[in-house]
């Protein structure tokens, strides 16, 4: 590796709030796959908090690192790929150092998972209501919260109603309902044992724009009906724009930009951020398509200094020889960029 | 005035056959359309999932007969051309598909998708004719032959791979490409180079161009005309600007505001209703009466006809049917005719 790492006294910025009321708080959380051709650094140190109650949608070209981060924060990250380093904060507690035992007792319960793609996560053979009861019986920890199967069935059927479905649906396949049909029952199991963090990776890929919609639509209900926190991975920027509150952008496995939703677009401030959010399409006629010039670099061979430096226009000497800082340059947004470190600002 | 291709009341069904428990399936319903030969445009044929865009365009390709209905192709009815004129017409007509690798045979070198339709259709007499026609052809839609040729799919990045079925379609010298999704998978900052060598097939050579997408936005950016589709049916059709800026069937309208703008001022409304009937072939009257905000009692009673709204411009639905005329013809050939965009890309 040629990159200069001065991640190691990385002060950590703390962007949208302060450790303590933090429903999950990532600290330098490092995620790597080891491969024959060496370290693919996924996410190199990346540090931010949710509030309870937040909406924070993570960003960023595929590759960027967001979906093994959201991964690694369900402690579902498989070999090759490792928790490198740093810690995952939920509810005050570590999770990156804890049983496996442990974790199970606390996924679904504490946290769970609307996955990619719900049409490939659900068991084609077994009637959507049993595959319900499964998480559920899975996670349960004792006898005391074992309950009736008259009962289960009454708490599906609530469930189900919950995310828009009806009742009737528990006794349909899987093949039997649509897409957006099968990422509600997704999301129908994700809250099944009322969490208090859900991570949707891309919850609508694939889905129509209406379907779209009203998928996100529910899952806004759900969030604000638990009270929950929702970390949100995705690339579409207009989704992150309709849904969020909080917005985080990555590049190649680190954190380029964190702040509100409302200012991030309406004043970007990495001009990686920029880019995106100017080669938007958009609905005005005559408007050229913008594309980002370049394309993301090979993790494996990160450039030396900032990694956006191929690609940046706004790029001076510095950006070759030093990576930037993440750090907050005002109340309540953090950036990584030599433009807006200490002796540029003056 | 030749039309070059014409569906003339298409109907395509699929199952419900004599030992079928089930009703068919109708993925085209009642759907006229002509492509004219004198004036290329682009056409976008827009839907979500099942509204029978795909299908539509696979009967375009002869690749499915109707189920009922007439086809033309040249002013010929389809079931009847000579051998000469099948050949013809799969000549004239060409597609580019939603994957672009699915397209390729990984064990040969991307030249042979470039070759294989010189050699079928005997387009270059000689050695140097062949390599000069793979160039141009590649030179239209903006790849240096030194960057392409030679080498395997893999190594091109899905954008390269896209554009050489680009490239493809343009050396046979078709009147009509149909394309199919052409950039749904690929990265958006590689789409504006993809849409813009589609485009300029269109405005340089004179190739008329289906466009089917669910993608509004760059429906927008590149074409003429615009049909919605909507389970089976045509629910609004015209003047691509008008359609998606000021949309008048309410499900053109749900459509359009669903898409998320990138504005957080901007946001969406109360969570639209989901279709209350997954089959819909019991239903008497418009498709969309299940979700509609505006449905009336007619609605559920019989199928709105075309209303004819502006020069440019018609949609199936009643909310209409007090000011504007019914249209006696459904063919959308009145609708998109002398209509060229300013195009923006």
């Amino acid at each position: 590796m040629t990159t200069a790492s001065t991640t190691v006294d990385n002060p950590v910025a703390t962007s949208s709030a302060n450790g303590e009321d933090a429903a999950l708080r990532l600290e330098d959380l490092k995620v790597y796959y080891g491969t024959p051709r060496g370290t693919v650094k996924a996410v190199d140190g990346v540090s931010f908090s949710l509030k309870q109650g937040e909406r924070f949608a993570l960003v960023g070209e595929s590759g960027s690192g967001k979906s093994t981060l959201a991964m690694a924060v369900m402690r579902l990250t498989r070999p090759p790929g490792h928790i490198a380093g740093g810690h995952i904060y939920l509810n005050g507690r570590d999770l990156v150092d804890m049983s496996e035992s442990d974790i199970r007792r606390i996924r679904l319960r504490e946290m769970a998972l609307v996955p990619q793609g719900a049409m490939n996560s659900l068991n084609p053979v077994m009637r959507v209501g049993d595959q319900i009861i499964d998480g559920i019986m899975d996670h349960v920890e004792n006898d005391s919260e074992r309950t009736s199967r008259s009962e289960l069935q009454e708490r599906i059927g609530e469930l189900l109603r919950r995310v828009g479905l009806d009742p009737s649906v528990a006794r349909l396949h899987p093949h039997e309902l649509s897409g957006g049909m099968k990422q509600r029952v997704a999301m129908a199991i994700a809250i099944s044992l009322n969490p208090n963090i859900i991570v949707a990776d891309e919850p609508t890929s694939a889905l129509d724009v209406v379907v779209q919609r009203q998928i996100m639509q529910t899952l806004g209900r759900l969030q604000e009906g638990l009270d929950a926190s929702v970390l949100l991975v995705g690339h579409d920027m207009g989704l992150v724009a309709q849904f969020a509150d909080t917005i985080g952008v990555m590049y190649a496995g680190k954190l380029v930009e964190v702040g509100s939703v409302n200012d991030v677009f309406k004043d970007p401030k990495h001009p990686y951020t920029k880019l995106l959010i100017e080669s938007l399409p958009s609905f005005e006629l005559n408007r050229k398509f913008i594309g980002i010039p370049g394309m993301q670099p090979a993790l494996l061979n990160l450039p030396a200094g900032c990694s956006f430096n191929p690609r940046c226009p706004s790029v001076h000497e510095r950006c070759f020889t030093e990576e930037p800082i993440f750090m907050d340059i005002t109340e309540n947004r953090s950036v990584s960029c030599h433009l807006f470190s200490e002796e540029n600002k003056t | 005035m030749t039309k070059f291709m014409e569906l003339d009341h298409v109907t395509r069904t699929f199952g419900g056959g004599a030992l079928s428990t089930k009703p068919p399936i109708v993925a085209v319903d009642n759907v006229s359309l002509s492509i004219d030969e004198d004036e290329p445009k682009i056409t976008t044929i827009a839907g979500e999932s099942g509204s029978g865009k795909t299908t539509l365009a696979r009967l375009l390709m002869g690749s499915i007969p109707p189920s009922f209905g007439k086809m033309y192709y040249r002013g010929k009815d389809f079931t009847r051309l000579s051998r000469n004129e099948s050949w013809q017409f799969k000549q004239d007509v060409q597609s580019i598909y939603q994957d672009p690798f699915g397209s390729y045979n990984p064990f040969y070198k991307v030249d042979h998708v470039l070759e294989t339709p010189i050699h079928r259709f005997k387009l270059a007499k000689s050695k140097t004719a062949k390599t000069q026609l793979i160039e141009e052809s590649l030179a239209m839609v903006g790849l240096q032959p030194g960057d392409t040729l030679g080498r395997f799919p893999h190594q091109l990045s899905g954008g390269q791979r896209q554009r050489i079925m680009v490239a493809r379609a343009l050396l046979i010298k078709p009147r009509l490409i149909l394309a199919d999704e052409p950039v749904s998978m690929v990265d958006a900052s590689l789409r504006a180079t993809i849409l813009d060598s589609i485009r300029r097939l269109n405005r340089e050579i004179g190739i008329s161009v289906v466009y089917i997408t669910h993608d509004l936005t760059t429906a927008l950016q590149i074409s003429d005309n615009i049909m919605v589709m909507y389970r089976g049916s045509v629910v609004e059709a015209g003047a691509v600007e008008k359609v998606i800026l000021e949309p008048k069937h309410p499900y053109t309208q749900l459509l359009i505001e669903s898409i998320p703008q990138p504005n957080p001022d901007h946001k969406w409304g109360d969570e639209p209703p989901s279709a209350r009937f997954e089959d819909f072939s019991g239903m008497m009257g418009c498709k969309f009466a299940d979700r509609c905000p505006h449905v009336m009692d007619t609605c559920n009673e019989e199928q709105p006809p075309s209303y004819q709204l502006e020069q440019h411009r018609q949609a199936q639905c009643y909310l209409y049917s007090d000011e504007s005329p019914i249209m006696e013809d459904a063919d959308l050939a009145s609708i998109f005719q002398d209509r060229r965009a300013e195009l923006s890309i």
